[in-house]
């Protein structure tokens, strides 16, 4: 050993801690302001108003609920492709619930709420307990849930009544703020994003989650029960889902079997656009919640502005692009150093 | 240097060496890995290369076939530079390397994967396999191998599969110099003896093999000369015919290094808090027992394969096991996951600090409290962050963790450093029972002088410690006792006053010669 060089102890110092993320967050949150006031600009007169702005939030909460869930998923890793049907299937139960069994709201739409969790589980236990990859596991997942909803539903949408559920109905089109119209919606999905960072920065859930996403195996050996974990992480995700189900139907008075399918590719969208990385170990909910917001805002800009559908999902498929270039660029820069 | 310069002042080699190394240095960061390394391979010889783990040979194989890029040193093939940057380019002028790890594609057929990049083709595009199974049966019926052309690799026993790489090497009409890195680890006597008769048939007044094994009785049958190297330096050439196994061993570990010190108490009059008996695994350990007491640090030696860090993952609960007992302070346990044994108290620290150590990406406080987060930094599953924080800045403070922030990323930090944290871990988590894997492994010399006079003290403080080292200086300077292990077996226990690195040496390189460990049982019974 005498021949080896002995090179000093040097910890390099590198500011490359929690600044990092917060910056990856104000980029996002830049770009978010950016589409905005180019939108502005071409519109000047309809745009940056009040209604335009309540609208782009209130388009944004269905993607926005089931993005978070997503967003746990994705931090371990993995991938949830069910969020989509089984918000529709979580959104037909709820409306059995309620509609054909007659039960109080409150108690359905806590119902509803845990058989989307029951939907997370079973993908959880696929990939944790039978290993499947996520990929596959939510793949089937989502089929499967698209055909129950329409067997639950016999493919027929299933209507709220006006009157004896309008508060179902208020929950997403009312307002409680006095003297506003804004959207009860828009609070919902403010509560929900709370709840979701508060369990990612402040739980031992959050915790193994990124850990998890971080480095499954050492996590493993640290003494962690990583299959326990994955499924109660695929689970809590899939509470939102079920919460996803009871803000479009209660958006729409009814639940309607043969919709959802899209929305899973939506919500990824957005998680990947808040800079969540899908190879798990990193994101953040006020990321995603912007990512979702961006989407909202090209959304409702490019239709505002006249722009066919159409060509409103080749902008948005180019600015994800665009958007996880620059990402992977910085991370292979940052890989680099 | 640049590849100008370097090209400018290649000198012819001397033709009449097959080939011909000479003056080669690398460096990693921190680590020197060769330093005017020499060797030259005779025509028509096989020439033994034999160093301890991580004497370099290796990192030579792999300047050889360019998946290095050398400092200094040139290489002559024939006499002509020899300047691969491939390991293609390399078959191609005459040079075959057979990996220690073998590189056949699993769910390909034994045909597919010879031709693998040399498919023949008509067209330019089509491909034919009759022609390449046809090929492949020449080759093989011309090399004595029973193997169908057509399996699938994945279906292959290990031994077959070492077969078909060696009939992908030789498939190459130029091959001058074939390289084989411990060919025989996965092999049977039968299958040495084939192997052996496979080389003898391959080497010509044209040809050489450069034969690496640890295995001194294979060696003394097959290789006409012997090369040692040690801590990346070469060491000696000398005729096979002319010298003993213990003067090739002498060689190899170094007389000049064998003054360490050695740790004082025994610990026999201790209590057992870790007995271990007839633990079994599908894949190598068999009927491995050994006792571990309190104080007391317990080496794990041998060499690579030899199925130490296997021992550790089994008793942790990471690998499944068929058969054995773990008797934990005297109560019989069940260890089916680590969330169970550290639950238990025992740690394990992986030899692979990035792949199944650390949390890269992580903050180091993370990499610190992890395995400690559900008792003792958490009420009611929401995490104490406060307590967090005390707890990462006061082990950064206890075991000297060299980081601006408890907060930086544990990426950043120096191979040492980052150990200190998997150290801590388990010291947060107040394990009983520390497995070691590895500790010092890509750690500066600085760094590891810390780490020993950690292990030093946490024996003091009573906490039971398995070391797995492939460093024999290190093995001999903290253990009490050191277990021996080769082929997936326990081969002998030394006392720190018995164990020497020959003795070391002698256990670990030792084999059941003339029938195999699996009729030795069936004779047992």
């Amino acid at each position: 050993m005498s021949t080896q060089t002995t090179s000093p102890e040097v910890a390099p110092v590198k500011k490359a801690g929690a600044w990092r993320a917060r910056l990856d967050q104000l980029m996002a949150l830049i770009g978010l302001l950016v589409i905005f006031i180019v939108f502005s600009i071409a519109d000047p007169q309809v745009f940056p108003t009040y209604s335009t702005i309540t609208r782009i939030l209130f388009s944004t909460v269905v993607v926005g609920v089931l993005a978070l869930g997503a967003t746990l998923v994705i931090i371990t890793g993995g991938i949830d492709l069910s969020v989509g049907t089984g918000m529709t299937l979580c959104a037909v139960m709820g409306a059995t619930f309620i509609v054909n069994w007659h039960l109080p709201i409150w108690l359905g739409i806590l119902m509803t709420i845990v058989f989307g969790g029951l939907i997370g589980l079973v993908n959880g236990a696929n990939v944790a307990i039978l290993g499947l990859p996520p990929f596959i596991a939510t793949l089937a997942m989502m089929m499967v849930a698209q055909g129950l909803a329409l067997v639950v539903s016999h493919a027929a949408p299933i209507y709220f009544d006006t009157t004896a559920h309008a508060s179902f109905m208020g929950l997403s089109t009312g307002s409680i703020i006095p003297g506003s119209n804004f959207p009860n919606a828009v609070l919902v999905l403010l509560v929900a994003a709370v709840i979701a960072h508060v369990l990612l920065n402040k739980t031992l859930l959050g915790r193994y989650d990124i850990s998890i996403g971080s480095n499954e195996e050492a996590t493993k050996l640290s003494g962690i029960n990583t299959r326990k974990w994955t499924m109660i992480i695929y689970a809590v995700a899939g509470l939102f889902t079920g919460l996803g189900g009871i803000m479009i139907s209660a958006r729409l008075g009814s639940a309607q079997p043969a919709t959802g399918s899209g929305y899973e590719l939506q919500a990824i969208a957005a998680v990947v656009i808040g800079g969540t990385s899908l190879s798990g170990g990193k994101g953040t909910i006020v990321g995603t919640i912007i990512g979702a917001l961006i989407i909202s805002v090209i959304n409702n800009g490019l239709q505002i502005l006249s722009m066919p559908q159409e060509w409103q999902n080749v902008i948005l498929g180019l600015v994800i692009l665009v958007v996880v270039f620059i990402d992977q660029l910085r991370t292979r820069r940052a890989a680099t150093n | 240097m640049t590849a100008v310069e370097a090209t400018a002042t290649v000198p012819k080699g001397d033709p009449g060496l097959l080939l011909q190394v000479e003056g080669v240095d690398k460096s990693f960061p921190g680590v020197k890995a060769l330093e005017g390394m020499r060797f030259d391979l005779r025509h028509g010889e096989v020439l033994g290369l034999v160093g301890e783990n991580g004497a370099g040979k290796s990192t030579l194989m792999k300047l050889l076939t360019g998946i290095y890029t050398k400092e200094t040193g040139d290489f002559h093939l024939d006499g002509e530079p020899l300047t691969a940057s491939t390991p293609k380019e390399a078959q191609e002028v005459g040079l075959s390397i057979i990996h220690q790890e073998l590189n056949l594609v699993p769910h390909l057929t034994v045909a597919e994967n010879i031709w693998l990049g040399r498919e023949p083709v008509s067209g330019g595009f089509f491909t034919k396999p009759g022609e390449q199974v046809r090929r492949t049966r020449e080759l093989l019926d011309r090399l004595g191998m029973h193997i169908d052309a057509k399996a699938v690799v994945s279906t292959l026993s290990v031994a077959q599969q070492q077969m078909v790489e060696i009939a992908k090497a030789l498939s190459f009409e130029s091959t001058k110099v074939l390289i084989m890195d411990e060919p025989t680890a996965a092999l049977n006597d039968a299958e040495v003896a084939q192997l052996h008769e496979l080389i003898r048939r391959f080497v010509t007044p044209q040809t050489g093999v450069v034969y690496i094994s640890h295995r001194m009785a294979e060696l003394k049958r097959i290789a006409d000369r012997i090369t040692v190297i040690r801590d990346g330096h070469y060491i000696d050439t000398m005729n096979m015919a002319d010298v003993s196994i213990e003067d090739v061993i002498a060689k190899m570990v170094g007389r000049a290094i064998n003054t360490g010190a050695r740790p004082e108490n025994v610990r026999s009059d201790r209590p057992i808090v870790l007995q271990v008996s007839g633990l079994s695994t599908r894949a190598l350990l068999k009927d491995v027992s050994f006792e571990l007491r309190r104080g007391e640090v317990l080496g794990f030696a041998g060499l690579m394969g030899a199925g130490r860090t296997e021992v550790a993952r089994a008793v942790v609960g990471a690998d499944p096991i068929t058969a054995g007992d773990i008797v934990l302070n005297g109560n019989r346990v069940t260890i089916s996951s680590p969330a169970q044994a550290a639950a238990r108290g025992i740690g394990y620290l992986s030899e692979d600090r990035k792949g199944l150590g650390l949390m890269l990406g992580q903050p180091v406080s993370h990499n610190i409290v992890i395995s400690s987060l559900s008792s003792q930094f958490s009420r009611v599953g929401f995490l104490r962050d406060g307590a967090i924080k005390e707890a990462s800045e006061s082990s950064k403070k206890l075991l000297n963790i060299k980081t601006p922030s408890v907060n930086q990323l544990v990426k950043y930090l120096s191979g040492g450093n980052q150990q200190k944290a998997i150290i801590a871990r388990w010291l947060v988590k107040d394990c009983d029972i520390l497995i070691f894997d590895e500790p010092t492994r890509g750690i500066d010399v600085g760094a590891k002088e810390e780490i020993y006079q950690l292990l030093n003290k946490l024996a003091e403080q009573g906490k039971s410690i398995i070391m797995i080292s492939s460093e024999l200086p290190e093995i001999l300077r903290m253990s009490h006792r050191i277990v021996v292990m080769a082929d997936g077996r326990v081969k002998g226990v030394l006392t720190a006053a018995e164990a020497d690195q020959e003795s070391i040496m002698r256990l670990a390189t030792h084999r059941d010669d003339a029938i195999t460990p699996e009729h030795t049982e069936e004779a047992e019974h």
